[in-house]
């Protein structure tokens, strides 16, 4: 049955490229504006060893870590003291609210007056993008811990420091983890934005570079194909040690802004 | 008239009917009786045509069923699941008349007059998840009231409900049987409703079942939950059939 | 009598402490207003300057342009444009094509592959490949959108088409629906809870790719004269973007939450009463 399913993907995949390389040959799509694609995978293949392109690609993915980062030192005790402190979480609740439908690439502008260099723009948006998935996911989970593990703690006399550590920290942990891996869905499309708008280093500045010279469309596909292939990673990878370490947890909202 | 022929269903290696022969007269209500598991719901989907039989025929009215007949209505028992929670109880009951051609305002009286058979006429513009479940129950024969088939399929239809529910639904079954001269096949794993309910009580042995019991069952109508069920033919019916479910000699 | 005068002073209540719940609102207001005031910091105007710019540039018009002023009409409008035709086509698609791969597996095992790289793309990495596909202009824009929200909601579409109770469809077989009432009124009103949390998604996100795509590419729209007030160090003016787009996602997400309660409200009772 998977086996078959493997196969059938394969085969989906084999005869989209040999459909799109036919329609390039045949002249259906004119190969000066769109490369066949075996030129553009021949090129995919190529960059994989270009000293230059890994050095872009290291820049953004350096950003995108150092951003999910701070956001996560940030945003996950703001989330905390949020979620155990009602009074606080609903008087600051109509700001939240007000400052989260601001998107994010709106404030690339005023980022790049603010940090200088682009890099540091980069890092300070990506921190913003990440802040709010982890701040709700966060506040939820400290909001959904049984309050009967906490009283039973309180009765043996802990303290309210070690009730956070003990009971409120573990049971909030896959809500945090489920704002991680959303957050990191963000930074790729917030990172490769402030590239394209500020050039500096990244895949991003790659691909405004590649395609500001005429006839590089093959190497600007190439990019956007790896690309999809970190994104497509970076989320197998996040859901996979989500999934092995909290088996047990239900979904909640995130967001992307 | 339905017929059943040499009718075998496995699930991969596991057979479920092990050969099933079976009349239903016209206007007969049978009532299918069988411990769980032993492929009750199994038997009525094959004849629903929900489930491609294994081996072995089914007719309706001589002709082989292929795909569903359209002339079939079928009570489940989960009646949370068999009723759209998206559309009102009016809605519900008059979908399946848009497949008859008949116009919206002629499908919307359909829907009352049959909602009105069981009694729930104040209930069309709520939606299903607003009733109780005897009430969502009603719904659901109402619905197949409406359709007018000639062949009515219950699968446990009161499985799921209270005993005072139960006995209301069991006389509504009673009530509603001779509307359109249906037929009707009631499945259920009590040994006192088919009895009750039912002029005729088939019986199937554990998987692969097997028919183990062809029993008439000769209660007077109008039939009473109370005096029927004191009548010594009830009593002596209802030791039989579960002797026979139970796989005892007798 | 007695009900509606016992109602009225609980409403006004319930009113008077929503109103009162927003007291930081005007406190942060004037905190910011003050601070800036007294710092001078260059890219932090104060709050009253970044609002007299916004309804200078874009509010003062005329009322037979609904006080819009020409700036406003002449950005505005190809952003909202551009949004509205790309997020509903992203949507037609994919939900369409969701949909359908849903409900068959033999399908969604051969693309299922493509999706799922599809929608790994960063969307804004496709802006320079759109740019050279489509030159300057609306298409490139409405291209970045419909790529960009097309997946999200392709995948919950898929979901719950997939995921479509048996019953329901037994229920459907039994009573021989036609193929176009099944799908109608079973198939998609099952998946619509799954349906609108895609679209959720995607209401913000299309505001995300409106931005980045007028931001890189465009002659016009609100991401390019934000873009333009940067070149300039017009600092007030890039706040009042910044402001306006805020107002945009804030509306755009209620908006859609409204319509959604609306069309949904079935799934939220039905879940209520389990
Ligand atoms: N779709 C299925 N796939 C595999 N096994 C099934 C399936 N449906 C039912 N069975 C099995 O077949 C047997 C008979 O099921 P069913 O007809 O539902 O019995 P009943 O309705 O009499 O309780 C059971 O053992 C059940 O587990
Ligand atoms: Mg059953």
């Amino acid at each position: 049955m998977t086996v078959r399913k493997v196969l059938r993907g394969a085969i989906g995949v084999a005869g989209f490229l040999l459909v799109a390389e036919a329609a390039g040959r045949l002249g259906l799509i004119d190969p000066t504006i769109l490369p066949l694609t075996s030129t553009v995978l021949g090129r995919t293949i190529g960059l994989a060893a270009d000293g230059d392109f890994l050095s872009e690609v290291g820049a953004t993915l350096l950003a995108c870590f150092a951003g999910l980062l701070i956001a996560i030192v940030l945003a996950v005790p703001a989330g905390v003291a949020l979620g155990t402190l009602p009074k606080v979480e609903r008087a600051t609740r109509p700001l939240l609210e007000f400052l989260r439908p601001i998107p994010s690439l709106a404030l690339i502008p005023l980022a790049l007056f603010v940090f200088i260099p682009t890099h540091n723009a980069k890092i300070a948006l990506i921190v913003y993008a990440c802040t709010w998935p982890l701040l709700i996911n966060t506040m939820y989970g400290v909001r959904d811990v049984d309050p009967l593990a906490k009283e039973t703690l309180r009765s043996f006399g802990f303290g309210s420091l070690a009730v956070l550590w003990r009971v409120t920290m573990p049971s909030t942990a896959p809500f945090i983890a489920t704002g991680i891996r959303l957050a990191a869905s963000v930074t790729l499309i917030v990172a490769v934005s402030v590239e394209l708008v500020a050039g500096g280093e990244g895949i991003g500045a790659f691909l405004t570079h590649m395609s500001t010279g005429a006839g590089n469309m093959d190497f600007v596909l190439a990019g956007t194909i790896w690309a999809g292939a970190i994104g497509l990673v970076a989320n197998f990878l996040l859901t996979g040690a989500e999934r092995r370490l909290f088996r047990w947890h239900q979904e909640r909202v995130g967001g992307t802004s | 008239m339905l017929e059943i022929n040499h009718l075998r269903h496995s699930y991969g290696s596991h057979e479920v009917l092990g050969g099933i022969d079976l009349k239903v007269d016209e206007g007969q209500l049978l009532c299918i009786v069988g411990p769980s598991g032993c492929g009750k719901s199994t038997l009525l989907r094959s004849i629903a045509g929900l489930l491609k039989p294994t081996q072995g025929e089914i007719l309706i009215n001589g002709v082989p069923v292929a795909g569903t007949p359209d002339n079939l209505a079928v009570v489940f028992q989960d009646y949370s699941r068999s009723l759209f929670p998206w559309m009102s109880v009016a809605d519900n009951v008059a979908l399946p008349l848009r497949r008859k051609g008949m116009s919206g305002a002629r499908r919307r009286t359909s829907a009352l007059e049959a909602l009105e058979q069981v009694g729930l006429e104040g209930a069309a513009a709520k939606y299903p998840w607003q009733l109780s479940g005897g009430m969502q129950q009603r719904v659901a024969i109402a619905r197949a009231l409406a359709y007018r088939p000639a062949f009515m399929l219950m699968d446990e239809p009161f499985g799921s409900v209270d005993a005072q529910t139960r006995e209301d639904l069991e006389d509504l079954v009673l009530q509603v049987r001779g509307v359109h001269g249906m037929t009707i096949v009631l499945i259920t794993h009590d040994i006192d409703e088919s009895v009750y309910v039912g002029d005729r009580v088939v019986v199937l042995s554990k998987a692969p079942s097997r028919i183990v019991g062809d029993l008439s069952v000769g209660l007077p109508y109008p039939r009473d939950q109370i005096a029927t069920r004191q009548l010594p033919e009830f009593v002596r019916l209802r030791a039989d059939v579960g002797r026979l479910v139970r796989g005892v000699p007798g | 009598m007695t009900a509606v005068s016992a109602q009225r002073p609980g409403v006004a209540r319930r009113v008077a402490g929503r109103i009162l719940s927003l007291w930081i609102m005007p406190v942060a207001l004037v905190l910011w207003e003050v601070v800036t005031r007294w710092i001078q910091a260059v890219y932090f105007p104060p709050p009253s300057t970044v609002l007299v710019r916004l309804h200078e540039l874009w509010f003062s018009g005329s009322w037979r342009t609904f006080f819009l002023t020409d700036d406003a009409i002449g950005n505005f409008l190809p952003s909202f444009t551009r949004l509205a035709i790309g997020w509903v086509l992203g949507c037609a698609v994919g939900v369409g094509v969701g949909v359908a791969l849903g409900r068959s597996t033999r399908l969604s095992a051969y693309v299922d592959p493509l999706v799922h790289f599809g929608r790994s793309i960063p969307p804004p990495t496709l802006v320079p490949v759109f740019l050279v596909l489509f030159q300057f202009g609306g298409s490139m824009q409405v291209a970045t959108i419909v790529f960009g929200v097309v997946w999200p909601i392709m995948i919950n579409a898929i979901e719950g088409a997939r995921y479509v109770d048996r019953q329901y469809l037994d229920t459907a077989q039994v009573f021989s629906l036609s193929r176009l009432d099944r799908l109608r009124r079973v198939i998609l009103p099952a998946a619509a809870p799954k349906i609108f949390a895609g679209l959720r998604i995607s209401v913000s996100l299309s505001l995300i790719l409106m931005i980045i795509s007028e931001l890189v590419g465009s002659t016009d729209g609100i991401g390019h004269r934000m873009l333009q007030a940067q070149g300039l160090f017009d600092i007030p003016t890039t706040w009042a973007a910044i402001v306006l787009l805020g107002l945009m996602g804030f509306l755009l997400n209620t908006t859609f939450l409204l319509v959604e309660r609306r069309i949904l409200a079935w799934h939220r009772g039905a879940r209520r009463t389990d």
